[in-house]
């Protein structure tokens, strides 16, 4: 806004130039998408990084100590950071990978002329259009150790009960049981729209010369996706890293468990927000979440432009 | 009885948010409400607690708004208190989305007294200088500021005894009488040498009692000295009362004797109706708990008798009015009244909170409850309240006796060894104080 509104009245007081207001005119469009996003994105960016480098609590908030990147330090020092990191990676591999890989089988399935093909299109997007709470709640309930019906399934065949709240392994395939649950159907569709622009006469031709669905499956369609499937890494890769809702809802606190033997670096900063009152410590693992971000998807790209490059 | 987990989580995520913008946009404290003098105008009360106060329950708001016609009660409830205090620090933070009156924990008052006497109203401003005066003295002092300041009204303390359910106990053939029970489980070792009868006689998936962070805490609870010293001094580390009583709970869970359930989940609810467990370390507010729990069908299935070592305290509470009250008179008038010693009295026979109120507790000792068997609560609670330590209390009281909690869970629940535990439990308190 404050580019173009400077601008315009040089503009018409210059006479007609048609020209130059029309150079300007995608800024004054654009500009309210950079002003939000330095008010609500930029600012409390950076303010986020000022806060990191003192020492905040919650119940005296008004009080700043500065620190320097000693809250950074402790971070690295802290056992419960780097376990809170290795939790995110193993849920984010436990979650993401089936993910995925069911997703891409079921777009292949409805990319088939299906009877109700619709119906069962938009069926695959309803969990994703659940409210985390709501879903989690639900899965809390299956996965309950005395009373679950998850339990009570595997002991009518003659298993012991999993305490899939207390158990490491058990509590984290919980939790990416409802990330994959939620998120399956939604890349699910992002792939049928990516296989619907791969030309029908491939599949035709390929059918002719005998091949079956699964050659068919993985010599053209996946080829084809790789755009598509970079595209999903990523996105999945970022949710997996900021994964909060779940694993808090699961058992109710921002602990991640008992041992916190699920408790995701999303957790981590907010016990130490919002239960210990740490804000600044807070606002550090904040600083590093976002830092692992950007650094995960430079991977990522690094990786699908190699990949491409060794195709050609 | 009421939804714990998804209004309550959503609460604090809604709070943490809004104290979040606020505290980013750098605006720390909001702008002073409105304050509505007429004495007729219709005033909304907003009331926030946790756990079961008992107020609605037994009947208290609406005596409240037949006297005062023109105020309307509205209560939010927080079963976890761990959570409710959470998103309590989160609104203090931010300064919007806190009630008129606003319940407080015992384990808190030392932390609210020390760290934020600020963001509470003195009830002396509002004229409810006497309002602790009744009290039993300790009570009062833990919510007093050193220079004096009231900051709560005592509402119920938590005197303690063993709940137990007689129709378990009938079929593993254990007594059912109260004193002679008594008798038995006069100390701690005696309660678990009668749960391992029990547990030779009990059906299978059938345990002496719900988990060892429950006995634990009645444990704790019956010492002086538990968390921290009478400067102020962390001991918890050192304390022979955490010891002797983590050294029990672990026996507890050694020798079976627990249904590993961790308390205030959807877990230990359900097993109030379904029978898992056969006792409950019971502190008076827990009556409440039970009924709301377990529901008409347990009616007649419990009874209470004292517990080992006869008495302690767990728990009991406060009203306070947070600065940013809408209407703190109205506020303290209504705080004045539910802590008064009829209504103190009245919640106890009704609901089962003990009175903090002397006169009250003088008014309660004949009372009986059918639900337990027509037990003399009256009774066994006053003994237990008149041995009472008078307690210590620390400012970091709550994430300590969480974190002992959390660890007895890991020994139970995933076959930790109690050395271990012990040190989780040590490292997770020097997380939570930053250190």
């Amino acid at each position: 806004m404050a580019i173009s509104s400077a601008r315009l009245p040089a503009v018409a007081s210059a006479g007609p130039r048609p020209r130059r207001a029309g150079r300007l005119a995608p800024y004054g469009f654009v500009a309210p998408f950079f002003v939000l996003f330095a008010a609500f994105g930029l600012f409390p960016l950076l303010y986020t990084a000022y806060v990191s480098l003192h020492r905040v609590e919650l119940q005296t908030a008004d009080r700043m100590d500065w620190l320097g990147l000693q809250n950074y330090t402790r971070l690295l020092e802290d056992p419960f950071f780097w376990n809170a990191l290795r939790n995110t990676f193993t849920i984010g591999v436990l979650s993401t990978v089936p993910q995925l890989l069911m997703a891409l089988g079921l777009a292949h399935l409805l990319n088939y002329r299906l009877r109700g093909r619709t119906f069962f299109r938009v069926a695959m997007l309803m969990p994703y259009a659940t409210s985390v709470a709501a879903a989690t709640l639900v899965f809390a309930q299956l996965f309950g150790r005395d009373y679950g019906l998850i339990n009570w399934a595997l002991g009518s065949v003659g298993l012991d009960p999993v305490d899939w709240q207390a158990d490491t392994w058990a509590s984290q395939f919980g939790v990416s049981a409802i990330v994959t649950w939620r998120w399956t159907g939604y890349n699910a569709l992002i792939y049928l729209a990516g296989m619907q622009a791969i030309p029908a006469d491939l599949y035709e031709s390929a059918a002719v010369d005998g091949a079956s669905r699964w050659q068919q499956f993985r010599h053209i369609t996946v080829p084809g996706l790789r755009p598509t499937i970079v595209f999903t890494v990523v996105v999945s890769t970022i949710g997996a890293t900021q994964l909060f809702g779940e694993p808090l809802l699961y058992e109710g606190n921002s602990g991640g468990g008992i041992s916190h033997q699920y408790q995701t670096l999303g957790l981590y900063m907010y016990e130490q927000g919002w239960s210990f009152f740490h804000l600044g410590r807070a606002a550090a693992v904040a600083w590093v979440m976002f830092l692992l971000i950007v650094v995960l998807a430079l991977v990522n790209a690094a990786v699908a432009a190699r990949r491409n490059r060794t195709d050609r | 009885m009421r939804p714990f987990r998804s209004r309550t989580t959503a609460a604090a995520l809604g709070s943490t948010a809004l104290a979040a913008a606020l505290l980013l946009t750098g605006c720390g404290s909001g702008g002073p409400a409105s304050k509505d003098t007429a004495a007729d105008a219709k005033v909304t009360l907003t009331v926030d607690l946790f756990g079961t106060f008992g107020f609605k329950e037994s009947g208290l708001y609406d005596e409240y708004s037949k006297l005062h016609p023109n105020v309307t009660i509205k209560q939010t409830d927080t079963q976890d208190e761990a959570q409710y205090w959470q998103a309590l620090q989160t609104k203090l933070a931010g300064g919007g989305g806190l009630a008129d009156v606003q319940g407080l924990e015992v384990g808190r008052a030392a932390s609210v007294v020390q760290k934020q006497a600020d963001k509470f109203t003195d009830l002396k401003t509002l004229g409810l200088g006497g309002v602790n005066d009744e009290l039993v003295p300790w009570k009062g002092a833990a919510v007093k500021t050193a220079d004096g300041r009231v900051l709560g009204a005592g509402t119920d303390i938590g005197p303690e005894a063993i709940c137990y359910r007689t129709d378990l106990f009938k079929a593993a053939g254990l007594p059912t009488d109260r004193t002679e029970l008594a008798a038995k489980w006069s100390t701690w070792q005696g309660y678990l040498d009668l749960g391992k009868t029990y547990a030779g006689k009990a059906e299978p998936g059938n345990a002496w009692t719900d988990s060892a962070a429950g006995m634990f805490t009645a444990e704790v609870g019956q010492q002086k000295v538990r968390y921290a010293d009478e400067s102020g001094k962390p001991v918890f580390d050192t304390s022979a009362a955490v010891r002797t009583a983590w050294t029990d709970a672990n026996r507890l869970v050694a020798d079976g004797l627990s249904a590993k359930l961790p308390q205030w989940t959807p877990e230990w609810n359900k097993a109030f109706t379904t029978g898992k467990f056969a006792t409950l370390s019971c502190p008076a507010w827990m009556i409440g708990y039970i009924k709301g729990q377990a529901g008409d069908a347990g009616t007649g299935k419990w009874d209470i008798a004292p517990g080992p070592g006869k008495t302690g305290n767990w728990g009991g509470s406060y009203l306070t009015i947070p600065r940013t009250a809408k209407h703190p008179k109205e506020a303290a008038e209504l705080v004045k009244w539910l802590t008064a010693k009829e209504q103190q009295a009245k919640l106890f026979t009704k609901q089962g909170s003990f009175p903090s109120s002397t006169g009250a507790q003088a008014e309660i000792k004949a009372t009986t409850d059918p639900y337990f068997n027509n037990a003399p609560i009256g009774q066994i609670f006053s003994e237990s309240a008149a041995n009472m330590p008078a307690q210590v209390l620390g400012t970091e009281d709550g994430v300590i006796g969480k974190a002992f909690t959390d660890a007895l869970g890991e020994v139970e629940r995933t076959a930790t060894a109690p050395d271990t535990a012990w040190q989780h439990a040590m490292d997770n308190i020097r997380k939570a104080n930053g250190n």
